[in-house]
């Protein structure tokens, strides 16, 4: 009895202990493990990476207020353009995007100012981008406190830009219609190239599919790897990697992905695109200016998006199209911009080549595909 | 099927059959009735029966009083295809059969027209296929002729002429060289049908472009573009400026308005642009001190 008694006390005061410890010392590696680093618990900003750390997660958690109190430059911007400096004025990817991690790099500190690199790695549906930030630290008082490098968006005076209005729209056959009338015929394309590649992780279907047509077409292209027996291997389309709305006489290029897959075990490949018809407009127009192939190492594709009409493009998918010297398509690559391409202001652009195709590469081509709130552009 | 069309009359006779003392029933079928036609059938002996004629779609059930002529009228049968008789009097049964064909006269078409949409000039390039039916929608299997026309904005027209062979007859066009929408027509006696075909330009047979200074950018336009027929080339078609200089370049893709392509790149001296829709080529320019 005596016994029971005395590990009944020990029990009560163990846990007392813990839960004192636990408020004094608390754990934030579980907090923020959980959390992909994004969130935790906050620490006091007593040092400039803790004070970085501290703003990346209210930003992380979109505590818009939390983060610009924040500040040391507050008074230089409002807390609207702050927030709008992160998520983009226009809807764009940035505007539904969300802080999958970030990491922080002090790159030099003294007594009272510290440089220090926040790169925030954003997650979006057509995959992630990444925000570099290089923040002057300074302290005030007993914490520290980030400036932020606010980038104000240019913008253009306010101006009308006439636009000859050049727009399709379909009328599909209807359920009244006698069953011997024709439907509206679907457009014709025909792919112009097409080279298969094999790459580390599988194979690759690299090829340009062109709108033969006098009408818009939204087009996919689906590639089925078959085996000497004839046997399909695999089937996969371009998904994202092809500009889907093709006007007349466009071209796109389009990529195809076999994970897993060894180019000897392919004997043939059957593509099969597709297109159908849809309502589409002309406008905007993008010019693709000062598009430029730099050499390995660190080899990409660069240049500058200029929407030559006066509407926002919320979203641009740019594709890269590369040939070597004699014109063989030899790679593929695309890059989203995050923020909406607002009227006559050029944005840049960079789509890594990789280094052992670089080497390979003399010309290129570029296309753009658009999205405008609305649909298809 | 006709081996069950007579397990279903035998059936009936069957199941129907009473004791009776009157005469034995019979009757006096047509070989061939014409759909949407009237025809009798006359009944032999004494006594009350029932008249059974079943087919594909249509079953009739008449009561009569045997010695009687049966009447159907224009609107009984008019479905085509093979029937049985029965014919159940009180103490026995006479079956039998008859056709019933597609009525001579056509009276619906079903016209099918393909493509919908093609380029100028293509040889055997829209194909057509006929089905003539009557007025109670039978396929009109006797040879029947047809003529097929094609009339364009051109004004020229052409007409194929065929005989249907098992209610169907088919013909192949060639587009005409002018763009526009086509009527093809299809005609069977005094009936016809029609279908719209959009016959579109080709590609373009050459593409021109011309520049201009305009403040720090160029001006380029295209020539108005036409195919190879002389037909315009429909707006909204892509034409692509390219303009190379210093190891970089700037594309636009800009689409026909009113015929032409406008664009407006930087101005660079010695840069090299050219411009190209689809597989098509159009000439170089070298703007500016080489």
């Amino acid at each position: 009895m005596k016994r029971g008694r005395l590990l009944a006390i020990f029990i009560v005061a163990a846990t007392a202990v813990l839960i004192a410890i636990s408020v004094i010392h608390p754990n934030e590696s579980a907090a923020a493990l959980a959390d992909a680093g994004t969130t935790g618990l906050l620490r006091p900003s007593t040092t400039p990476d803790a004070a970085v750390e501290n703003l990346a997660r209210d930003i992380g958690q979109r505590r818009w207020g939390s983060a610009y109190s924040k500040l040391a430059n507050k008074s230089e911007f409002t807390e609207a353009d702050f927030q709008r400096d992160l998520t983009g004025t226009y809807m764009s990817l940035r505007s539904y995007a969300t802080l999958d991690h970030f990491e922080v790099r002090p790159q030099h500190a003294s007594q009272n100012e510290a440089q220090e690199l926040l790169k925030l790695h954003w997650s979006t549906v057509v995959g992630t981008f990444e925000d570099t930030k290089s923040l002057h630290v300074v302290k005030n008082g007993d914490r520290w406190q980030a400036e932020w490098p606010l980038v104000k968006e240019p913008r253009v005076p306010p101006q009308v830009i006439p636009v000859n209005y050049l727009r399709w729209d379909v009328i599909y056959r209807g359920a009244q219609d006698d069953w011997g009338a024709q439907d509206v015929e679907s457009p014709h394309v025909r792919i112009v190239d097409m080279h298969p590649l094999e790459r580390g992780d599988g194979v690759l279907i690299m090829g340009e599919l062109l709108n033969e047509d006098v009408v818009p077409a939204y087009v996919s292209v689906k590639a089925t790897l078959l085996a000497k027996s004839g046997a399909a291997i695999a089937t996969e389309d371009s998904f994202d990697k092809i500009s889907h709305l093709l006007l007349p006489k466009q071209v796109t290029p389009f990529l195809i992905s076999f994970p897993g897959v060894e180019l000897a075990q392919v004997a043939s490949v059957r593509m099969e695109p597709s297109s159908s018809l849809i309502a589409a407009s002309a406008d905007p127009v993008i010019a693709i200016e000062d598009q430029k192939l730099n050499p390995a190492p660190g080899a990409s594709l660069t240049g500058k998006l200029v929407d030559q009409s006066g509407q926002v493009v919320n979203v641009v998918h740019v594709l890269g199209t590369f040939y070597d010297k004699n014109g063989k398509l030899v790679w593929v690559a695309d890059h989203y911009m995050d923020r909406a391409l607002l009227p006559q202001v050029p944005a840049s652009f960079t789509i890594p080549i990789p280094p052992d195709i670089a080497g390979q590469v003399s010309s290129e081509r570029a296309v753009t595909a658009i999205y405008s709130s609305g649909g298809f552009q | 099927m006709r081996f069950r069309l007579w397990c279903l009359v035998g059936s009936l006779a069957f199941a129907t059959l009473s004791p009776c003392h009157a005469q034995s029933a019979s009757m006096t079928l047509p070989k061939q009735v014409k759909a949407g036609s009237p025809f009798s059938i006359q009944t032999t002996g004494s006594g009350k029966a029932v008249l059974y004629i079943v087919g594909f779609g249509q079953v009739v059930r008449r009561e009569l009083q045997l010695g009687q002529t049966a009447s159907f009228s224009a609107e009984d049968m008019h479905d085509a295809g093979h029937y049985v008789a029965a014919l159940i009097g009180q103490s026995s049964t006479d079956n039998g059969a008859f056709d019933v064909v597609p009525a001579s006269q056509p009276a619906n078409l079903s016209f099918l027209a393909k493509p919908s949409r093609l380029p100028v000039s293509l040889h055997d390039g829209i194909s057509g296929a006929v089905y003539v039916f009557d007025a109670y929608q039978n396929l009109i299997t006797a040879p029947t002729p047809v003529s097929f026309q094609l009339s364009g904005t051109s004004g020229i027209t052409q007409t194929r002429t065929a005989e249907t062979r098992e209610g169907r007859a088919w013909t192949q066009m060639d587009s005409a060289a002018k763009e526009g929408a086509a009527h093809f027509a299809v005609h069977v006696g005094d009936i016809s049908s029609t279908r719209i075909i959009q016959q579109v330009p080709g590609d373009p047979c050459a593409l021109r472009m011309s520049a201009r200074p305009s403040g720090q950018k160029i001006e380029l336009q295209t020539e108005p573009l036409r195919d190879c027929s002389g037909n315009a080339v429909p707006d909204g078609t892509v034409v692509t400026f390219t303009e190379a200089y210093d190891g970089k370049q700037t594309t636009v893709d800009v689409p026909l308005k009113r015929g032409i392509a406008q664009a407006e790149l930087p101005a660079y001296n010695g840069a090299k642009i050219s411009a190209a829709t689809g597989v098509v080529l159009g000439n170089e320019i070298h703007w500016g001190k080489q």
